[in-house]
């Protein structure tokens, strides 16, 4: 069966302007360049129908501009997001509107990037109108429930942003986002600003929603422990590239990558007495000069001399569960299972 | 011995709208060198328990009544001066955005200098080896490049790092620690919490780490005060707490931290939110969303005498085994 969403050998390149110091080193004759900012590096996933698949990595490791991608707000450098097995990018006319609108992306605070002059009815039957999702005298009547299933009282869709509290507008958001009746929802950091209560709450309704509407997800997230709990699969993500994807049990019970292990062992799990810290060292490496080889080397414990010459390309090491990391290779070194 | 022991604290806000009260009653104490986990969701009055502490509550706010005792002497009396005697020396305060410490345009030398000849009489040079010593602590390797380097030379992690160090540059009595990881990293917070954890274990340092992630601060803390619409609503020490909450409130948000639940399984979230202080529920301030409100609920509880070795403002608290908790 084609997956829903393919992403092939995806990569984006951003390039760094100059600030006025730099250019005039530059005219002055040195040898400043733009630099460039490789946020994603030859990325390969495939997400199936109904499966969610969680997205985790540190801050500055391209989540969320490989989340852009697969919404369609941006285009890749290299590579290609097929929707449905169709390229998005060769689409045109109403094959491209409809493939834009059954990706959805819902942000870490849906409203700051809204209208605040607008009531939340209006935000939220806006697209729903203009892309006649519904004959424009049921709209209201849809707001009404699409605010009921993301668990709001229809009532305040006469209400404004700014007169809801963090959960509510995570749920405002949600409801926005399914207004056009989307297949896929890209949820980027969508719980990361709400209280662990709220955020249950939030990850409730995500569960509940998948279940009823049969949704997608690509489920963004720097918290392992909360992509862990809503994810069928994990991949995870550093410094551009992917360096482990398996089924969430598999990698949570038994992580592959060094990284991997570092963040299931940094997971902050409830403690009944002190807990004692394993933590890796140094500080995650600016992306502007990622290290060579294995972007991880500085920071890895198991680091050899390959590690620092040779990146390490994402091999299956079992069923379903892949990973880049040399001492894969290192025959008797380790036993992937 | 008893290092700080805060008694009925009420700091309330006089605002256009109402008196918002936002500590309103709090009690708890801490021994030297003992860690104290204060948790709850934003609004709670976390932050403002912090801020009285310090002596750094700013109008329409003001501490209303209670004593602040800091090793014998109450704070609250003693007035302004006294604290600011005490501030950035035997009580330091971190907080979430380390530029709250840091200024952005001085050189972290020249910072870190000031501080130390803020409320100490030694040479420049002794003040330097100081910076550098407290620089190393904390985990910074070429302590020399990041005293010549400026704030925003650094990454957040690091920033942090510095601050934490410029809190220890006096060897306080007191931390006060505000959300000082929620921006951080996970590897990065890992890092912090395993220095803070093992320097206030070598220097016999009290902490009081503010957060609103219980499971984060379960590990580092000796004792828990769980916060809820400002007050204390259950107290005591950690292993008790996580392994039998006796109050609904602080049961819930065990439930909807999502480690140890079956994969894919409904959280058991708390319903509802936090109320407004400007409109506060009769009775329990945590009725409106507790599963287990009654009639006996509409008269609001007092701070028991201690259950099971600790305090809990609920007339229905959960006596159950931690077994029977666990299976529900
Ligand atoms: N629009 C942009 N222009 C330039 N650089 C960008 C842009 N968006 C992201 N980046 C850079 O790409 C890298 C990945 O960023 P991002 O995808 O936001 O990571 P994450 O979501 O994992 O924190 C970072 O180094 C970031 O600075
Ligand atoms: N400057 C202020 N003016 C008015 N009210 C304030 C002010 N600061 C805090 N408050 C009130 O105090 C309550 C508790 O705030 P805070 O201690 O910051 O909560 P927490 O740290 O637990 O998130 C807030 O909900 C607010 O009502
Ligand atoms: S390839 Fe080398 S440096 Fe990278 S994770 Fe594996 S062992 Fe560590
Ligand atoms: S006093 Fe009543 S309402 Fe309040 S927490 Fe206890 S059971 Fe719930
Ligand atoms: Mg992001
Ligand atoms: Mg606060």
């Amino acid at each position: 069966m084609t997956p829903l969403i393919e992403i092939d050998a995806v990569s984006k390149r951003f390039t760094k302007e100059l600030d006025i110091a730099e250019r005039t080193a530059r005219m002055l004759g040195s040898a400043v360049k733009p630099v460039t900012v490789h946020a994603v590096d030859e990325v390969n996933l495939s997400i199936g129908k109904g499966e969610v698949l969680g997205l985790v990595g540190e801050s500055g490791c391209g989540k969320s501009t490989l989340g852009r991608m697969v919404a369609g707000l941006m285009n890749p450098s290299e590579g290609a997001i097929r929707f449905r097995g169709k390229d998005v990018a060769s689409l045109k006319g109403a094959e491209a509107r409809e493939a834009a609108l059954k990706v959805q992306m819902v942000f870490q605070d849906p409203m700051s990037s809204l209208n605040p002059r607008l009531r939340v009815g209006e935000l939220i039957g806006e697209a729903p109108r203009v892309h006649k999702v519904r004959p424009r005298r049921e709209i209201a009547d849809y707001v009404g429930d699409l605010l009921d299933r993301v668990g709001l009282d229809p009532a305040m869709r006469k209400r404004y942003p700014h007169q809801f509290s963090g959960g509510q507008r995570a749920r405002i958001g949600i409801a926005r986002a399914l207004a056009v009746e989307p297949d896929f929802i890209v949820c980027d950091e969508s719980v990361a600003a709400l209280d662990v209560s709220i955020q249950a709450q939030i990850l409730n309704l995500f569960m509940k929603l998948r279940a009823d509407l049969d949704l997608t997800y690509l489920f963004i997230s720097h918290d392992l422990g909360v992509v862990e709990h809503i994810s069928d699969r994990i991949a995870v993500m550093y410094l551009g590239r992917l360096v482990e994807l398996g089924r969430s049990e598999d990698v949570l019970s038994a992580p592959n990558h060094p990284y991997t292990q570092a963040l299931v062992a940094e997971i902050p799990t409830l403690q009944t007495s002190k807990k004692v810290y394993s933590v890796i060292k140094g500080e995650i490496p600016s992306p502007l000069d990622p290290p060579s080889g294995c972007h991880f080397h500085p920071r890895c414990p198991h680091a050899f001399a390959r590690c620092r010459e040779e990146r390490p390309l994402l091999k299956s090491v079992a069923s379903g569960r892949f990973s880049a990391c040399h001492l894969n290779d290192e025959a008797g070194t380790r036993n992937a299972a | 011995m008893t290092l700080l022991d805060v008694r009925d604290l009420k700091t309330h806000f006089f605002t256009r709208d109402g008196v918002a009260k936002a500590v309103d009653g709090v009690t708890f104490s801490l021994e030297r060198g003992e860690i104290l986990g204060i948790v709850g969701e934003s609004g709670s009055g976390k932050s403002v328990t912090g801020f009285s502490i310090l002596g750094l509550v700013d109008p329409p706010g003001k501490v209303v009544s209670g004593q602040i005792i800091f090793d014998g002497t109450d704070l609250v009396a003693a007035g302004e001066k006294t604290i600011k005697g005490l501030r950035g020396k035997r009580i330091a305060m971190i907080f979430q955005d380390p530029m709250m410490t840091l200024n952005p345009v001085l050189r972290i030398d020249t910072q870190m200098v000031e501080t130390v000849l803020a409320h100490e009489k030694v040479s420049r040079a002794e003040a330097l080896a100081r910076a550098r010593e407290t620089l190393t602590m904390v985990g910074i390797s070429a302590p020399d490049e990041r005293l010549r380097s400026y704030p925003h030379q650094f990454s957040g992690g690091m920033r942090q790092r510095v601050a934490i160090a410029i809190a220890l540059l006096h060897k306080p009595d007191l931390i006060i620690a505000d959300e000082p990881t929620t921006a951080l990293d996970v590897t990065i917070q890992a890092q912090i919490l395993a220095e803070v954890q093992r320097l206030c274990a070598q220097s016999n340092t009290a902490l009081i780490w503010i957060t609103h992630d219980l499971a984060v601060v379960s590990g580092l803390a000796d004792r828990l005060a769980v916060m809820y619409a400002g007050r204390i609503v259950e107290e005591g020490r950690t292993a008790d707490i996580i392994g039998q909450p006796l109050h609904p409130y602080t049961r819930g948000l065990i439930g909807s931290v999502p480690q140890g639940k079956p994969h894919g399984a409904m959280l058991t979230q708390i319903n509802g939110m936090a109320p407004s202080l400007l409109n506060l529920p009769e009775g329990c301030r945590f009725r409106p969303r507790c599963p287990r409100a009654d009639e006996a609920c509409l008269v609001d509880p007092p701070l028991s005498e201690p259950i099971r070795g600790r305090g809990v403002r609920c007339v229905h608290p959960h006596l159950e085994t931690r077994d029977e908790v666990l299976a529900s």
